[in-house]
């Protein structure tokens, strides 16, 4: 018998506890696949935020600290601070990042703090059970917009690589997803380039991956990656939003 | 500087130094008065030492921005005034409920709301009751010098990793913003050595996990105990206070901080017109000095608790001598600093004279 793929050794060997058709656990294993090939995982700190990300310091085998809603980027601020050696990543899903924690965001990528945001947006807040993000689609129907988003009354969704790449601080600011194979490679590829770029001291990456939520979409994981196809990737469209490149700093 | 003269420093700026004598080399806070010069001090310190100093972009960042650091594994700390202390309820109660040392420095100025920016005690209760949100204490100590300031943060730094919490210094505008002769401890090195820390496991060990999230109602239950269980020895071992004449009091006044350096006076006013009055300072305030009130609850015959506030320490006073004696309450708050005089007049009342 010939092993084609094993778990990744930054992964630990425990039952996620995510939804069925949930992109969570790919993201998980791409993380887990970058620290492994940087041989890193001895050196790497995350930061959990609150959200259905909250147990990813369970599944990371590098140490974790588990942060306060929206403060990941602080948290994460002071870990690479205290120990600049370290590489320092934050998990955070779009409430944590683009509601509650959007002042520790912007402020983290404007003074270029050297780590790594994994950032999925799957426009709804999931841990809670699908209400209204930040993110959430004009019109979409969530548990708190029963009647579609209506952007005269709920504002309107915020692109967060587009809003970033405007600051100095950023090193990296790319949006992928992973509803193929194809795409699953190009994402992994730009954590590692995010890794990468940390190691190098560049400065704030972030990587935001267009996601799924069957659960609170209310849909079978298929449907949901033809709606993210449909829906998500014309007002989030994928691409390098911000890259300073090999030379940049 | 050298470390074994005497030097006259600003209360917020010798804390600081005090800090940094101690061994802290990262310091996150957000611009409020009365406490600037700390930030300030360190801003100008810490790049000279290879240490680490942060302007956050508010109070809740900075506050978060020391629950990395002290998870970490580093001797960490922020400095705010009363307002500031509000928003960092949450990560207060986030450093507490994960077990991580730290110090926070308030440098309380009057309340609620926006207040004022003179010196107060009104986050009295805040401080040593609901610092936030669950089941926690912090360690408080209250200087009431300058040199006190100094003398209190280092071991306000070992208490705190000793027994793995936060600790805070609850100064005030008054002892934050005045100047008096210290004498600043010498600078002591850092062991690193914190095996508990989320700071990379270089493939030595399993991974740590710096966290307070439990989903299991049992077992967040059992590690808030054994956390009371650590606080049950913090109340009997660590109770800290300085008497004053009070062995033979028949009235013991009890005050810290500002509020004691004027129930000092006016003890000695009183014990000029022949008034038996003393004065128990609590150093600490969380753990509270029951032990030290207690044992003069048999010849004193009143106690009275003079506060920069509206009495938030009076139920501690009753509660510690099991109300075995009135406990009367002299205040002023706001920002409004009583005078000497103001207090010795509230001894005479109680001791019955009340014509002068």
């Amino acid at each position: 018998m010939t092993v084609k793929g094993e778990r990744p050794h930054a992964l630990l060997d425990v039952p996620l506890h995510y939804c069925p058709g949930c992109t969570h656990g790919i993201v998980h294993r791409l993380v887990a696949e970058v620290i492994d090939e940087l041989g890193i995982e001895g050196k790497t700190v995350g930061v959990a935020s609150v959200g259905c990300s909250v147990f990813t310091y369970n599944y990371f085998g590098c140490d974790m600290v588990q942060a306060p809603h929206g403060r990941a980027p602080a948290v994460a601020t002071g870990v690479k601070r205290a120990r600049p050696d370290d590489v320092v990543f934050t998990y955070l899903g779009d409430g944590d990042l683009a509601a509650i924690g959007m002042g520790e965001t912007v402020h983290a990528a404007a003074r270029g703090e050297n780590i790594v945001a994994v950032f999925i947006n799957n426009a709804i807040y999931g841990m809670t059970g699908g209400q209204m993000a930040p993110t959430t689609l004009p019109g979409q129907v969530t548990q708190t917009t029963p009647y579609g988003r209506d952007v005269k009354t709920a504002g309107n969704p915020i692109r967060v690589c587009e809003l970033l790449s405007s600051l100095d601080g950023v090193a990296l600011a790319q949006r992928v997803t992973v509803d193929c194979v194809k795409n699953v490679k190009e994402a992994k590829r730009a954590l590692k380039k995010a890794f990468e770029y940390q190691m190098a001291g560049k400065g704030y990456c972030i990587v935001e991956v267009v996601s799924t939520c069957p659960t609170n979409w209310g849909m079978s994981p298929k449907d949901a990656l033809q709606w993210l196809r449909d829906n998500m990737l014309p007002y989030y469209p994928l691409g390098v939003y911000k890259d300073v490149g090999e030379g940049g700093q | 500087m050298s470390m074994a003269e005497r030097v006259l420093m600003k209360g917020n700026e010798a804390i600081a130094e005090a800090a940094i004598a101690a061994g802290c080399r990262h310091f996150f806070g957000y611009p409020i008065t009365p406490q600037t010069e700390v930030a300030a001090y360190m801003s100008k310190r810490m790049p000279k030492i290879g240490g680490i100093y942060l302007q956050g972009e508010s109070e809740v960042a900075s506050i978060n921005m020391v629950l990395g650091a002290g998870a970490a594994g580093v001797r960490v700390m922020t400095s705010t005034s009363s307002p500031g202390i509000s928003l960092m309820a949450e990560g207060i109660s986030y450093i507490a409920g994960s077990d991580v040392p730290c110090l926070i420095v308030n440098v309380q100025r009057g309340g609620p709301g926006l207040g004022g920016i003179q010196p107060s005690q009104a986050d009295y209760c805040q401080a040593t009751k609901a610092s936030g949100h669950g089941d926690f204490h912090m360690l408080v100590f209250a200087p009431s010098t300058v040199q006190e300031m100094v003398d209190l943060v280092a071991g306000a730094f070992e208490l705190g990793d000793k027994y793995r919490m936060p600790a805070m210094i609850l100064s005030d505008g008054m002892l934050g913003q005045m100047m008096e002769p210290v004498t600043l401890p010498e600078p002591r090195d850092m062991r690193d050595d914190k095996e508990w820390a989320a700071r990379g496991h270089d493939g030595k060990r399993a991974h740590n996990v710096i966290n307070s999230l439990y989903i299991n109602p049992q077992e967040l239950e059992s590690l808030v105990k054994a956390r009371y269980e650590k606080y049950a020895v913090i109340v009997e071992n660590e109770q800290r206070a300085e008497e004053y004449l009070a062995d033979d009091a028949d009235i013991i006044v009890v005050a810290f901080g500002a509020s004691s350096r004027v129930s000092r006076s006016a003890v000695d006013m009183a014990r000029k017109s022949g008034i038996k009055a003393g004065l128990v300072r609590p150093i600490t305030l969380w753990p509270f000095p029951e032990k030290f009130l207690a044992k003069h609850a048999g010849h004193a015959k009143t106690f009275l608790s003079v506060e920069m506030s509206m009495g938030q320490m009076v139920d501690d006073v009753r509660l510690a001598i099991k109300c075995s004696r009135p406990v009367e309450f002299y205040g002023r708050t706001g920002g409004v600093i009583p005078t000497p005089k103001e207090v010795y007049d509230a001894i005479v009342r109680i001791n019955g004279g009340g014509q002068r």
